[in-house]
């Protein structure tokens, strides 16, 4: 977090590699169903970044798996989710079978647990390599395995060992070298260092950042460490109930967050500065029965009275940014809409 | 591959070294056993036709005056060196019992424990797949039923259906009384002496014979096998690296038999060997029910005929047969899962 590498502030040309259309993910109860995806848009062109936060019960692990294909069979999912030119929630499950560990990868948050502890580390390669590309020899998959690990930091030798031999750490990069080996066009990473100390992490986001420019996919990256964020991602999108209420280059939305929920997840993170410790009251929204209008009106500091009658849907600033907040069309709220929402008491209890 | 072989062979050793004490357990507590018994083994199973001179007479023979300890330290010294003694009442090497029925329960504890796996296994992931629908139901029922019927129970039942009503197969013995002759004797396995001779109707024959013992006893430890596969692949098939192989697009009949199917069998390994000791104690119910001639069938006998030392041998015998096989299964599953090695 010291040194942040260099971001790209060039604007990307040409068509993403990624692009999600007004996403809805949702899990069928008895009841209301629990919208947890609400309607996302988000592109992620080749080599970028793009950072995904938002407090936990967001709806950022969802929207990660979703965009995969990879959620238990109660969840249901509407929309479009473009990669590479082929819309992946319109495919049949086999294809869908086909691209993941192809073209779609996915880093999980504990890499303790996802190898196979009876199977060599090596044969985790050969059998995805086998699945994905049946033509090639035996020698051939072996030497792909010992690249991509070789770039990882882990020599060749230790191709026969089990998991249980390697350290957390070195079994992340095994994992992202499962995830990269076949140069996929979308890696989700899912919180991938949460689960390691910190001088791990900074290694990680040192291959991520490396890889951007050496594999050409596009990353998303969820985790909730603003830290991480400004490190390595080059976009980031804040996610709120299920929504992305803002969206745009890291540099700028840190400087000048355009949505009060940005702001206040900012200034929640500690630094050398703190002086105290700052928090949002209240909790995240039941996803089955979120509140009317904008949903993170009933926490907002600056909320207005037509924050809970309408949604502001998305809005370009000046900076940049995408944002989804009334104080962004404020020529189009009415001087009464304007006044402060009165009376809002959350309660010890609902923070708890 | 260098570093985890001398691992598994070190894992061996130490395993070995660990079997020792248990041996040395299990033949006192069978030594004590028999000495526990009131009366002394000789007028147990003989005093009723010799007289007292001649009673005594047998007692010195045997060792029976001896001090205790002497012959405790005797029968470990016997056992070690292969010697299990001799019965009393018929005077046979507990050696030439093993040596002429042994085959014959080794035949049917293998054939039943093949019919298990058969059973089991498929059974249980079958359950495993289709969990909480109809199919897994009936399957677990049966599970459940199979493990809790007794096994004379169910060979009564096997015997009646398919011997007597069905008239499909034998119920007693090993061979029909005209073909066990013809079978030349050189493993003293009937079955494979019988494929050995090339004689393909002597082989139909005693195959037809082992059918109904087999599965009676196979179904005693099929239920636990059942349940066993199911819960673990359920387990399994939840975990995180089945998820991962999913998310790598590994193919879904990959993922169930390499991942979850492999790793769910780890456990399964154990409980089988386990369940060696359960199938020994049924093959003797389910010998005495088909009339199998094995060994389970003597202890009966010699125990009918209160004969101590034969049944001491004899349970001597299974004890050790019971604690290879555990090493045997520690052997495998270290083999199977690389984490259990030193």
């Amino acid at each position: 977090m010291t040194t942040p590498s260099p971001v790209s502030t060039a604007v990307p040309t040409g068509e993403p590699r990624v692009r999600v259309r007004d996403l809805r993910i949702w899990y069928g109860t008895s009841g209301a169903p629990v919208r947890a995806v609400d309607g996302v848009d988000l592109t992620i062109h080749a080599g970028q970044i793009v950072a995904l936060v938002g407090e936990s019960g967001c709806g950022k692990t969802t929207l990660g798996r979703g965009i995969l294909g990879l959620l238990p069979p109660a969840a249901a999912t509407d929309g479009e989710v473009v990669v590479d030119g082929t819309d992946l929630l319109r495919l049949p499950a086999r294809r869908l079978r086909a691209m993941r560990g192809d073209k779609l990868g996915l880093v999980f948050q504990e890499p303790m647990t996802r190898l196979d502890p009876l199977m060599r580390v090596g044969d985790h390669f050969d059998e995805l390599l086998r699945t994905h590309r049946p033509r090639l020899s035996r020698a051939e998959r072996e030497r792909q395995a010992v690249d991509i690990l070789r770039a990882m930091g882990i020599p060749a030798s230790r191709l026969r060992q089990y998991p249980h031999e390697f350290s957390g750490g070195m079994r992340q990069r095994i994992m992202i070298a499962l995830t990269l080996v076949l140069r996929p066009a979308l890696v989700v990473a899912d919180e991938p260092t949460t689960a390691l100390d910190v001088l791990v992490e900074a290694q990680i986001l040192k291959i991520l950042a490396e890889l951007r420019s050496s594999v050409d996919c596009g990353m998303l990256l969820i985790t909730h460490n603003l830290g991480i964020v400004l490190e390595a991602a080059d976009r980031v999108a804040v996610m709120y109930a299920g929504r992305i209420v803002e969206e745009g280059d890291v540099r700028q939305v840190f400087a000048h967050p355009a949505h009060p929920y940005t702001r206040e997840l900012l200034r929640s993170t500690i630094s050398l500065t703190t002086t105290e410790l700052h928090h949002i009251p209240g909790s995240p929204p039941d996803l089955a029965d979120p509140p009317p209008g904008c949903r993170f009106h009933p926490r907002c500091p600056d909320a207005m009275r037509i924050c809970p009658n309408s949604d502001p849907g998305d809005v370009d600033t000046a900076g940049g940014q995408r944002v989804a907040c009334w104080l962004h069309r404020l020529d189009e709220v009415a001087p009464a809409d304007r006044e402060p929402l009165p009376d809002r008491e959350i309660s010890v209890a609902d923070e708890a | 591959m260098a570093r985890s072989s001398r691992s598994l062979g070190l894992f061996i050793v130490a395993r070995l070294i660990l079997a020792v004490p248990m041996v040395l357990i299990l033949l006192t507590v069978v030594f004590l056993l028999m000495r526990v018994a009131p009366g002394d083994p000789v007028s147990a199973a003989l005093g009723a036709h010799l007289s007292e001179a001649q009673l005594e007479q047998r007692r010195a023979a045997a060792g029976f005056d001896r001090p205790l300890i002497v012959q405790y330290g005797d029968y470990l010294g016997g056992v070690a060196t292969g010697d299990f003694g001799r019965t009393i009442t018929d005077n046979r090497s507990i050696t030439q019992i093993l040596v002429d029925n042994g085959g014959a329960t080794l035949t049917l504890t293998v054939a039943a424990l093949l019919v298990a796996v058969i059973l089991g296994l498929p059974l249980g992931l079958w359950a495993a797949r289709r969990r909480d629908k109809w199919d897994d139901l009936v399957i677990r029922l049966f599970g459940i039923v199979t493990f809790a019927a007794p096994v004379f129970f169910v060979g009564l039942l096997l015997q009646l259906l398919f011997g007597k009503t069905l008239g499909w197969l034998p119920t007693s013995g090993q061979a029909a009384p005209i073909v066990a002759p013809t079978v030349p004797e050189k493993t003293h396995i009937l079955l494979l002496d019988a494929a050995l001779s090339g004689d393909w109707s002597a082989f139909d024959d005693v195959f037809r014979h082992l059918i109904l013992p087999a599965v009676s006893l196979g179904l005693l430890v099929t239920g636990v096998l059942i349940r066993l596969s199911r819960v673990n692949v359920i387990q399994t098939m939840r975990s995180d690296y089945v998820e991962a192989a999913r998310a790598r697009g590994i193919r879904e009949g990959a993922v169930v038999v390499r991942h979850a199917l492999r790793n769910a069998l780890v456990p399964v390994i154990t409980v089988t060997g386990l369940q060696v000791a359960l199938l020994l104690g049924g093959a003797v119910l389910t010998e005495e029910t088909f009339n199998w001639p094995g060994v389970g069938n003597q202890l009966v006998s010699y125990l009918n005929g209160r004969d101590y030392t034969a049944v001491q041998g004899l349970i001597t015998v299974f004890a050790l047969v019971v604690v290879v096989v555990s090493l045997l299964i520690d052997i495998v599953n270290a083999l199977v899962d690389p984490r259990i090695r030193y």
